[in-house]
């Protein structure tokens, strides 16, 4: 699904380069729940912005679901993410004046899909995090749990290759985390290809694989035994 | 362009709009009085002008009495203090000399500058009038309206001397019962009987216009009050693209000359030029008119650089939904649109309340003065101006918002949504 060779990234900070990654090979298979972890300044969030093609690389490969991501001009990399990805952020990143279904909506309103469907879809999605009743709550209205199972509910609408969540449980207490991971594991359940950018090791213990970053280069890559997140759910 | 008009662009952008009120308020609220400002100026302006226009309506705008008093300087032997009378032989040397002239129309009136009014008797009833001994060319001057059924003094009028009137609505009135037939009828003028063949109708308004005034035939009139070749003054009007100050100059020049006054002399030979007098009034409203639009289109200027500039605060407020839509997969040329087409609503959303409400306000000071003695008549905009200052309106908002849009696309989704 996504394939990543001798991947370089560096940032010009004045005169100084600083060299982010440093050469990332890293591939991900279809139906995979992948952890990212690392310290902060290991470059996992740059590694998840050139995933997600909000950032450019500087050197080497990506391929994305058989598609070579290069060349990448603003409003290509726009009609890439609007078709390939879906995002997740930690500050849940709602339209505050859209209910939820609008919010929802939108990644389909920019795939030119019809209103009347959209709207079915978005209802359908909020429905599967368990929000359907919430529908036409503007997100001040929803505890941050339910804000970030809306946005999840937003990812997932567009029908994305792979879901990338960039520390989707870093503004939530434990609790809601658990209900917001074992939302994320069902989604995964159903095979949808789910990369997670994090440093809590028990939300990383909730994949199935972890990645670990230091210093612009992976050291660690292993699958894991996962811990289903439902069990701390009640 | 798909964008334009796609019915989903519309909701996304009524929406944005709607569900940020104050900020919508704020945005449209300059916009609202640059037009509120322009189409009263305008309209009011335009106003005054048809004010005007009414006022003057009864006379040519280009015309001028022309009237003689006493001298000032000696000349020719004759001294100082002499008192000039203007006689019906200048008419021909005038045309003669001056060919700018249109018309010339020769008169003479008893009832006015201070002359005792003519006594007019009809059985019973008597009143006294002012009376006008005039040739048909001062209708061409001064164009009277006759109700129908009647006419003016014309030409054979004056050469048979023949006895007959027109006379105003009130002489009617006073000297007519109500269901009597006036045209036909025979009036007593100084005790010399005359007929009715017209009345004039009243315009009411025009300074120069009464309402018992009785007009008689020239020679008539010569013959009644014994004249001779005597005038009181002239009334003249020059062909329309006659320079009329130069015009009173030569006018006054001739005269002078048939009457042996001082080319020098100020007085003896005057004259009320009422096209120069016209000319500064129209002057006047037109500099009013032009005035206004400056202001109004200024005003429109300033009100949508307030778009612009709200919006890009609005744009920097917003730069995580934008971030949030470029994500989610908004192309940099929609997120520009979008807020292109925002700026465009706003600014005709307001441009057009505040031309609505603009005329309405036009329209209120209308009726509000229907009856205060004020040269103001139907004030409206040309649709011109309407169109124009729409056509201002779209160009500079689509002009402003490209500022704020592209402040929007120059901001990159990672950016927008970086926030540790």
């Amino acid at each position: 699904m996504i394939k990543i060779e001798n991947l370089h990234k560096s940032y010009k900070m004045g005169n100084n380069s600083l060299h982010v990654l440093k050469g990332i090979n890293f591939s991900v298979e279809e139906g995979e729940l992948v952890a990212i972890m690392g310290s902060s300044g290991s470059g996992k969030s740059t590694l998840l912005n050139i995933l997600g093609m909000l950032d450019l690389l500087d050197e080497g490969s990506y391929t994305l679901d058989n598609v070579p991501i290069d060349n990448l001009t603003e409003t290509k990399a726009a009609n890439y993410r609007n078709k390939f990805l879906g995002f997740v952020f930690q500050s849940f990143n709602l339209i505050n004046y859209k209910n939820a279904m609008e919010n929802v909506a939108l990644p389909l309103y920019y795939q030119r899909v019809g209103r009347k469907e959209r709207q079915e879809k978005a209802l359908k999605y909020l429905d599967q995090v368990g929000l359907k009743e919430w529908a036409t709550h503007l997100p001040s209205e929803l505890s941050g749990g339910q804000k970030q199972r809306v946005a999840i509910a937003r990812a997932m609408a567009a029908e994305p290759k792979v879901l990338l969540a960039d520390e989707p449980t870093g503004a939530l207490d434990s609790k809601t985390s658990y209900e917001v991971m074992d939302l994320i594991q069902k989604i995964n359940d159903d095979g949808n290809t789910i990369l997670i950018v994090t440093h809590e090791p028990d939300i990383a213990e909730m994949c199935k694989r972890v990645v670990h970053l230091k210093d612009g280069v992976i050291i660690e890559d292993k699958k894991v035994e996962q811990v289903r997140a439902a069990q701390y759910v009640q | 362009m798909r964008q334009l008009f796609d019915r989903d662009t519309w909701r996304e952008i009524f929406q944005s709009i709607s569900k940020n009120k104050l900020r919508t308020f704020l945005t449209m609220l300059g916009v609202f009085i640059g037009i509120y400002i322009y189409i009263g100026l305008a309209g009011a302006s335009q106003g005054l002008n048809n004010g005007f226009e009414k006022e003057f309506e009864t006379i040519a705008r280009n015309s001028m009495f022309v009237f003689s008093s006493t001298t000032s300087k000696p000349y020719a032997g004759y001294k100082t203090g002499r008192r000039i009378q203007l006689k019906l032989g200048d008419v021909e040397v005038l045309r003669q000399q001056v060919p700018e002239i249109m018309a010339i129309a020769p008169r003479n009136v008893k009832g006015v500058f201070g002359s005792q009014p003519g006594v007019v008797k009809r059985g019973i009833k008597s009143g006294n009038y002012s009376v006008f001994g005039d040739y048909p060319e001062f209708t061409q001057i001064a164009p009277k309206k006759i109700y129908d059924g009647g006419r003016f003094i014309n030409d054979a009028d004056i050469e048979q001397e023949r006895r007959v009137c027109v006379i105003g609505e009130r002489t009617q009135k006073e000297l007519f019962d109500e269901d009597e037939e006036v045209i036909g009828g025979y009036i007593a003028i100084e005790d010399v009987s005359f007929q009715v063949v017209g009345v004039h109708k009243f315009a009411g308004g025009g300074p120069f216009d009464n309402d018992s005034d009785i007009f008689i035939p020239f020679s008539t009139y010569r013959e009644i009050y014994n004249t001779a070749d005597n005038v009181s003054w002239f009334t003249i009007a020059a062909y329309d693209d006659a320079d009329v100050v130069q015009v009173e100059k030569d006018i006054k020049a001739t005269l002078r000359r048939i009457h042996n006054v001082d080319p020098t002399d100020e007085k003896g030979i005057g004259a009320f030029n009422l096209g120069e007098l016209f000319k500064k009034i129209f002057g006047f409203s037109n500099g009013l008119t032009f005035l206004s639009l400056i202001v109004g289109a200024a005003s429109i200027v300033a009100g949508v650089i307030g778009i612009g500039n709200i919006l890009l605060i609005s744009v920097k407020e917003r730069t995580k939904e934008l971030g949030v839509r470029r994500a989610l997969g908004a192309t940099p040329g929609e997120v520009r649109n979008q807020i292109i087409i925002e700026a465009l609503v706003l600014t005709l959303l307001a441009g057009i309340i505040g031309i609505v409400c603009g005329a309405a306000t036009l329209k209120l000071i209308d009726v509000l003065t229907v009856n205060v003695e004020l040269p103001y008549t139907n004030p409206t905009v040309p649709i011109s101006y309407v169109l124009g200052a729409l056509f201002l309106m779209v160009a500079l908002g689509i002009l402003i918002g490209l500022i704020p849009a592209q402040r929007a696309v120059s901001i990159r989704p990672i950016d927008a949504l970086r926030e540790e």
